[in-house]
């Protein structure tokens, strides 16, 4: 399994010098099966480049969403491979308890925000909720589940034999007066984590700029340095870096997050990057 | 124990930080959680208890109409809420795990995620005060 990080940027782009070694584009990261199962874990702005990468490379894309924020969904209209005819194009995201997940996808695809219809989209596009049972897609097995993040949200697991990456890009879970919880089984994306190989994990904030965002769905180094070191996973990638984080800042987090887990080989995700599981 | 569902986590994380007492149940009517103050009328401590069955916590506190008169465990609020799937609202009188004889008025209702999935319930309450 092949993991390529397309957009690692959250909230929005921030494209310039000062980020150009992280990146600046959004959430995208694609998972290659040994198989040539295509899999890509959102479709922030860095989508887009990975549209031009495939080519024809592949007839069938599966998307998975981990929620609809802009940041996560922007490059979709970007995505050559929506526009090829020979296509087949399968979305996935979080189940809505009010609407489907055409209902909401059509907010963003139609005028004024788009000037194409989704159902005006010349690949084959289908629409599903998000597995929350292990569903195999190709070579892939996908599980999902709800993680804490305003909004309907899930993080994702991807195995293959054997091999486990867990995608938490935008994920709070030490939202609430108690933090972290001491029985796994009440810490929001714990299942989801629990001992993979690699785990794409939100890492936004340094502890002093989260203290006054608590709330807004995200993770200081603290945070995702317990919750890594809980769930006992093998390498952590820091993702979902702050717009106004340049490239040494970056560093400086990675290092801070390296260091609150002991053990476990830290990295940022950096644009462009394809890590081997 | 299994993966709690997003939904039971965070009613827990709130009820952590209210000085109302909660009494937080899933979907098979279990207790899994109630706060402080909850514990305050109950007499008991969750450290002490952890999770009960329903049909345990459900009778351990002897609960009863203001009247008197023993009340069946699927006649309460919370196990309306959960079996019904509706709302529901009582006053109970019950005796606490520390032998305190106490009324409460109860507000319960079902939790559901998307999809209408069934999740738990939530048992809300307030001593009432003697007049």
């Amino acid at each position: 399994m092949k993991v390529t990080f397309w957009g690692t940027r959250g909230s929005i782009a921030s494209a310039g010098p000062a980020t150009a070694r992280y990146g600046g584009n959004t959430a995208s990261v694609q998972v290659m099966g040994r198989d040539g199962t295509c899999v890509v874990l959102d479709a922030g702005t860095g989508i887009r480049s990975l549209g031009y990468a495939l080519e024809d490379a592949v007839d069938r894309i599966d998307i998975l969403l981990s929620h609809l924020h802009m940041d996560h969904i922007q490059g979709l209209g970007f995505f050559g491979p929506l526009f090829a005819p020979k296509v087949e194009v399968h979305i996935w995201g979080p189940p809505s308890a009010t609407l489907d997940l055409r209902a909401r996808l059509t907010r963003y695809f139609s005028p004024p925000l788009f000037p194409v219809q989704l159902r005006d989209l010349p690949s084959r596009v289908e629409l599903h909720n998000a597995p929350d049972v292990p569903t195999a897609i190709g070579g892939l097995l996908v599980t999902s589940a709800t993680v804490i993040h305003p909004g309907p949200t899930v993080g994702y697991r991807i195995e293959e034999d054997g091999a486990s990456v867990a995608y938490l890009p935008d994920h709070e879970p030490a939202l609430g007066p108690i933090g972290l919880p001491d029985d796994p089984a009440w810490i929001s994306g714990f299942e989801l984590a629990s001992e993979v190989s690699l785990l794409v994990h939100d890492a936004q904030y340094f502890p002093d700029e989260r203290a006054t965002r608590v709330g807004w769905g995200h993770s200081s180094t603290v945070e995702v340095a317990a919750f890594a070191r809980r769930a006992r996973v093998g390498r952590v990638a820091c993702f979902h870096h702050d717009p106004a984080h340049d490239d040494a800042t970056i560093d400086r987090l990675v290092t801070e997050v390296g260091e609150a887990a002991p053990g476990i080989t830290v990295i940022g995700a950096r644009e462009g990057e394809t890590l081997e599981i | 124990m299994a993966q709690q569902p997003i939904e039971l986590i965070l009613f827990r994380q709130l009820a952590t930080n209210l000085a109302v007492p909660v009494f937080l149940v899933d979907e098979r009517g279990d207790l899994v959680f109630l706060n402080e103050a909850a514990g305050d009328l109950l007499g008991i401590r969750f450290d002490d208890v952890d999770q009960l069955p329903f049909e345990r916590w459900a009778t351990m506190f002897r609960p009863r109409t203001p009247e008197g008169e023993l009340m069946p465990a699927e006649t309460l609020p919370l196990s309306l809420a959960v079996l019904e799937r509706r709302p529901a609202h009582d006053t109970i009188s019950l005796t606490g795990a520390d032998g305190v004889d106490r009324t409460i008025e109860v507000t319960a209702f079902p939790l559901e995620g998307g999809g209408g999935r069934l999740i738990g319930a939530v048992a809300m309450f307030w001593e009432r005060e003697t007049p």
